[in-house]
This record gives structure tokens, C-alpha cells and sequence, in this order.
């Protein structure tokens, strides 16, 4: 099993027609994945990789039984294709355009609230069940089919935590990249609660970072609720207050909020074992199976 | 992207915010010019992006013209935490009785934007916040239907704002949430509201941030953006467009991600060295980038020695790997040791490309990290 996406999960790719759309439909269609659709206004009708092009999300809905939509559309018109896939009921959006509006997204954040589709990200990465289905940009061939669930807000230290845990062959069951936003759709609680439920998933690492209180969640979360052991790791110990480090959400607050200590402190707390280095975060995964 | 005071101030003021009279001076001239208009006490206040100016002698009150000039000639051209003051706003002091906090930013937790409202006004809100939370009243606001008026009185009257210009308060704060929403700000502060004798309320301070993110819609604004730089390598950073944070240590930085960069800077850190740098070259990056990072990492006088780290998914080694030969077969000499792991696309198609001969390779970041630390330990031995 896993969370979130497997081998039926039937996708259309929102604006397949653009460069980055394109590339990575092809990706996609290459590990597997079910890729139904696209959906691009004034495009209906054409083909990419052999896939039918629709005009709106609801008509690829309609004519291919989509369930999941992939949004490769550029900032200006992301929260609108957000919102379309939102009001189209589908179980699954997952948002890989970065540089979106943070007002737009408490907009749609508020909409997220009265509607039952799960939002990944925006400015993430992507989901991936190995073996299974790949949603976004994550590179398919460092992965590997096991029992290791792996959330994080950033997409490159994802791959070098993968990378540590397939090279001392501990598969992945799901990992999804939920974004470095300020606002973000599915948050590490959404994402521990699932791999909780997930019986294929035996341990979980958690890679956070600086800013905002998302991770002092997460750990209260899982002293309260969680069996499945959790290693983590946090990015940004030596990040100077004040300064945002790349992602827009990644920045400690002039009070001292958001810290890496407050962040490292509350996980071991709650019990959760934090790596100084990414090895370190496999040392424990190890440790658990 | 931070706007001066006198940017804010005069947005507050189109929008009907009463703020002091006051004009903006580049020269102790016209400094004098501005006060001869506006007469004692003035203010005159260092226009630079830094909070705490009042603390760090930015801000000097004026009661005559030898104070005037004399302050003028002090704040213009000072070093202000690392920045040169150009500007300075010379302003109408206000005679005030009470100071307030009035706020409108983003609550990220709850994904909506909050009002909050303060009767401790006029010193670090930050502390406030830490000491003595409840003294700092706060309404979120529904983002999808915008403020209802009501909710500026509610937040007003929960602070404890004197029942006599309460109202005036609550319409300053609706006034602040328009211009929160129509000019994407991430964050509008006055610190602090003034009450004078007359019981009249003055926007006395403004801070204005707007979302990066919106400028695209936002083209007043982003003409506004007064480029300031702490130094000619962040300026060169923002020329070519990189995510670039200075720091005081001497290994030079430069990977694809900001999470993993982070990374780097820790381990950096975790190994016995000090991060130069935080660089983020983006995801996808061709050859050009690449010679464009190794630029900025070898103008850094502070830089001992580099560490290149790239985890490809859209990136590709090969390309990063060209990019790097290119950049290092300029030099007869290269400037500084660099150490580079490449991981993911195309990684060992740029191991093989890459001239062993002007960088040394790694396999693991935690290999590749602890060289360049002990590179730059023998540069400064």
C-alpha cells in the first residue's frame, strides 16, 4: 500500500502544453504513472505523448475519469488552476508551480477548507509511490519500492535523503514533497496521520526546515498519536534571523521564531530522533527495521 | 520587498491616513531646505531598510536649525548596521500623549491575514509579543470576503484604545488592511500610532512589505524597489538573479535547492568550518549559471575554499559539469579550491566530463563538505 497515489490513480496534467508541462508528463508517463489528460485552455483537441488535450479540467474529468490533476501553470494563473481543479472534486491536486501570490493562496486555502480534494503543495516537488505513480518532478530512478514513508518541505534534500536511504536498500512506500510556502496545502500532520494509517509504511522521516511552526506541530502530533517511529532532520541551524534562505516560507522571524533549535527541540520531545547529517537520519531509519 | 517610510507614508497617505507633514533630503541642504517649511521640533529620520534606526542613531530630533544641520550631517552618509544612508525624511515632530501598535500581516498557521492592535505602541512589538501576549488584541480576517468594518472596531476596543478615538483608530486600521490587499503586502506596521493633545491620530512610523511573489502585478510598486545592498556581492547576486544570503564564514557555498543548501551550510557548520554563503542556483541550471556562481563565490574576499553540491532532478550534472570546466579553465591559477559532488540526472556522465584537474571530487555531501573545510583550514594556517 501507500498514501495518497498508486497504480489507479488517473492524472491530468494542467497545462501539458508548456515546456515544463511537457518534459514532465513525459516523466511521468515514463515511470509508470496513469496520465489520462491535459488541460489547457484553447488547446482542446490537441495531443501530447499521445494524450488527449482538453480545454477545461472538467471536461478531461468527464471524457477520461480523471481523479488527480498534476499543475505545471505559471504563477499569474495558478491559483485559478488550482481553484478549477478544487471545484472539480477531484481527490487529489497537487501544485508544482512556484511563486505564487501568498494572498492568492489564503484564498484558495480557504476553499481548501470546503472541499474534500487533498492540495499538495504549491512550490513542492511533487508525490511518488515507487513502482507505482509519480506525480511531479521528482527523479523516479532514486527511489525504491519498501516500507520507509518521507515527507519534506524541500525537493533537492528529499532526493539526498532518498538517496541515503536506497543506497542501504530501505524503500520508500510514499514520499511527497509538501512545499516550501508560507501557505501550503497538505501539511507534516496530513502527511504523518496517512503514513500512521498506512500498514506498508513501518518508519517515517520527517525533513523540515526553518520558519513558521509547521514542525512543532508535527511533533505534537506524533508524541500524541503515532506508533510508527519517526526520524527527522531539520535544514537551516545556521540560517541568520531576518533573512530568507531561497524558500519564501524559510525565514527566522526577528523575534526568533521558526528556529532550527525550537524546531530540533520540540521533535526530540516528542521522542523523535534528529539527524545532524542525512546519513545520520538513515542511522536511525536502520535502528527502527 | 521592504519599502522606505516615505514610500509607505505617502501610499498611507493617498489613502486618507493622516500622517506628519514632511519632505525627503538627499543633502544637508536641502535638509534645511525642509525644516525652514516645516518648522521645530522635525524629525529627521535615516531612510535605509533596518529595523531598530531610532536605537542605532538614525533618528534625531531637531529643535532648531544648528540641531538641524548639525543631525543632517550625521545621518547622511552614516553606516546604519551595514547600510549607507542616502536619504533621510525630514518630518513635523508630533506632540503626542500615547503611542499605539496597529498591524495588519499573514498568519501563516492559520492561512489568513490578522489585524492586531496593541496600546503598548512605540517600542519593540516583538517584545511585547514575548512578555506580555495578551496586551496585543488580534482579529483574523476571512480572506476570501475581505474586512468587515466591524472588525476593526471589535479589535480596536479589545486593545483598550480610548473610547474618544477609537473610531479613528478602527478607520485607520480598515484603511491598512486596503492597502494590505490591493498592494500584495506581506506586512503593514505603524509603530507607533500617535495620540496628540488634541486627541487628533497620526500615523507617526510605517512599515510596508510587499510579496516578491506579486510584483508582477504590482508594477508601481516594483519600480519603487530602490535597489539596497549591503555590498557589491549582493548587489552582484541580484543582478544575476541567484537566492543569495552573505555570512561571515570563509567555505564558499553553492547548490540547487534551498533545502539542501541549507544542508550544506550545516554541515559546513557541524564539520568545524564556517558557511561563506548561502547560494541557491535554481532548479535546471545551464553551464552559464554555474560560471555566473563560481563568480560570485571568487569575488567573496572571505572565501577560502568552495564546495559545489548538486542533487539533480531537472538539473543535470553533465550541464552543471560543463558549466564548471568552463568557468575554471579562465583561470591560469585557480583562485580557490573546489571541491564538487554531483548526485541524481545525469551525475555520473558529469563526473566523467568534469577536469579532475581544476577540482577535486566527491562522492558523498558529507565527503565533499569535510574537504573543503579542511581546504579552507590549510588556506588560513
Amino acid at each position: 500500500m501507500s498514501i495518497f497515489v498508486d497504480d489507479d490513480t488517473r492524472v491530468v496534467v494542467q497545462g501539458i502544453t508548456g515546456g515544463e508541462g511537457k518534459f514532465h508528463a513525459g516523466q511521468m508517463i515514463e515511470y509508470g504513472t496513469n496520465v489520462v489528460a491535459g488541460a489547457v485552455p484553447g488547446k482542446g483537441g490537441q495531443e501530447v505523448h499521445g494524450v488527449p488535450v482538453y480545454d477545461t479540467v472538467d471536461e478531461a474529468v468527464e471524457a477520461e475519469d480523471a481523479d488527480a490533476s498534476v499543475i505545471f501553470v505559471p504563477p499569474a494563473f495558478a491559483a485559478d488552476a488550482i481553484f478549477e481543479s478544487l471545484d472539480t472534486d477531484l481527490d487529489l491536486a497537487v501544485a508544482i508551480t512556484e511563486g505564487i501570490p501568498t494572498q492568492d493562496m489564503a484564498k484558495v486555502n480557504k476553499r481548501l477548507d470546503e472541499t474534500d480534494t487533498r492540495l499538495i503543495g504549491p512550490n513542492c516537488p511533487g508525490i511518488i509511490t515507487p513502482g507505482e505513480a509519480k506525480l511531479g518532478i521528482l527523479p523516479g530512478n532514486i527511489f525504491s519500492e519498501g516500507n520507509v514513508g518521507l515527507v519534506s518541505r524541500s525537493g533537492t534534500l528529499t532526493y539526498q535523503v532518498v538517496d541515503n536511504l536506497t543506497e542501504r536498500g530501505l524503500g520508500q512506500s510514499t514520499a511527497i514533497g509538501i512545499g516550501g510556502d508560507p501557505i501550503i496545502g497538505t501539511s507534516f500532520v496530513d502527511a504523518l496521520e496517512a503514513f500512521e494509517a498506512d500498514t506498508d509504511t513501518d518508519a517515517v522521516v520527517m525533513c523540515g526546515e526553518i520558519g513558521g511552526e509547521d514542525e512543532e506541530q508535527a511533533a505534537k502530533f506524533i508524541g500524541e498519536h503515532m506508533d510508527t517511529p519517526v526520524a527527522g532532520f531539520i535544514a537551516g541551524r545556521t540560517a541568520p534571523p531576518g533573512k530568507r534562505m531561497g524558500h519564501a516560507g524559510a525565514i527566522v522571524s526577528g523575534s526568533g521564531t521558526g528556529t532550527a533549535q525550537s524546531k530540533i527541540d520540540a521533535l526530540n520531545d516528542a521522542g523523535v530522533p534528529v539527524g545532524d547529517t542525512p546519513e545520520e537520519v538513515a542511522d536511525h531509519v536502520e535502528d527502527f527495521l | 520587498m521592504k519599502l522606505h517610510e516615505y514610500q509607505a507614508k505617502s501610499l498611507f497617505a493617498d489613502a486618507g491616513i493622516p500622517v506628519p507633514d514632511s519632505r525627503l533630503a538627499t543633502s544637508v541642504d536641502e535638509a534645511l531646505g525642509a525644516v525652514d517649511e516645516i518648522g521645530y521640533p522635525a524629525a529627521i529620520k535615516a531612510q535605509v531598510h533596518v529595523g531598530g534606526r531610532g536605537k542605532a542613531g538614525g533618528i534625531k530630533i531637531a529643535t532648531d536649525r544648528e540641531e538641524a544641520e548639525q543631525y543632517a550631517d550625521e545621518i547622511l552618509g552614516m553606516d546604519l548596521k551595514g547600510y549607507t544612508v542616502d536619504q533621510v525624511l525630514v518630518e513635523a515632530g508630533v506632540d503626542f500623549v500615547d503611542e499605539l501598535y496597529v498591524g495588519v500581516t499573514m498568519d501563516r498557521g492559520e492561512g489568513k491575514p490578522v489585524l492586531m492592535v496593541s496600546t503598548e505602541g512605540g517600542v519593540n512589538i516583538e517584545e511585547v509579543a514575548e512578555s506580555n501576549p495578551d496586551a496585543i488584541a488580534r482579529e483574523h480576517v476571512d480572506p476570501a470576503f475581505g474586512l468587515h468594518p466591524y472588525q476593526a472596531r471589535k479589535v480596536v476596543y479589545e486593545a483598550g484604545v480610548d473610547a474618544d478615538v477609537a473610531l479613528d483608530v478602527a478607520s485607520i486600521l480598515s484603511t491598512l488592511y486596503d492597502l494590505y490587499e490591493e498592494n500584495d503586502a506581506s506586512e503593514i506596521e505603524v509603530n507607533p500610532v500617535m495620540i496628540t493633545g488634541d486627541r487628533d491620530v497620526v500615523a507617526a512610523d510605517a512599515v510596508m512589505n510587499i510579496d516578491e511573489d506579486a510584483l508582477f502585478r504590482q508594477s508601481d510598486l516594483a519600480d519603487m524597489a530602490e535597489a539596497s545592498y549591503e555590498d557589491d556581492l549582493e548587489r552582484k547576486a541580484g543582478e544575476y538573479g541567484f537566492d543569495y544570503v552573505r555570512l561571515s564564514g570563509n567555505v564558499g557555498i553553492i547548490g540547487n535547492g534551498a533545502g539542501l543548501v541549507m544542508t550544506t551550510l550545516d554541515l559546513v557548520d557541524y564539520y568545524g568550518g564556517a558557511p561563506a554563503n548561502f547560494l541557491d542556483i535554481g532548479g535546471g541550471a545551464k553551464a552559464e549559471r554555474v560560471t555566473q556562481a563560481l563568480d560570485m563565490v571568487f569575488s567573496d574576499d572571505n572565501v577560502d575554499a568552495v564546495v559545489f553540491n548538486i542533487f539533480g532532478g531537472i538539473t543535470r550534472g553533465d550541464e552543471v559539469a560543463k558549466g564548471i570546466n568552463e568557468a575554471l579553465e579562465q583561470f591560469d591559477e585557480i583562485p580557490k579550491k573546489v571541491v564538487v559532488r554531483l548526485a541524481g540526472t545525469n551525475a555520473e556522465e558529469g563526473m566523467e566530463i568534469l577536469n579532475t584537474d581544476l577540482v577535486e571530487v566527491e562522492k558523498t555531501l558529507e565527503d565533499a563538505v569535510q574537504r573543503a573545510v579542511a581546504n579552507a583550514e590549510e588556506v588560513t594556517q
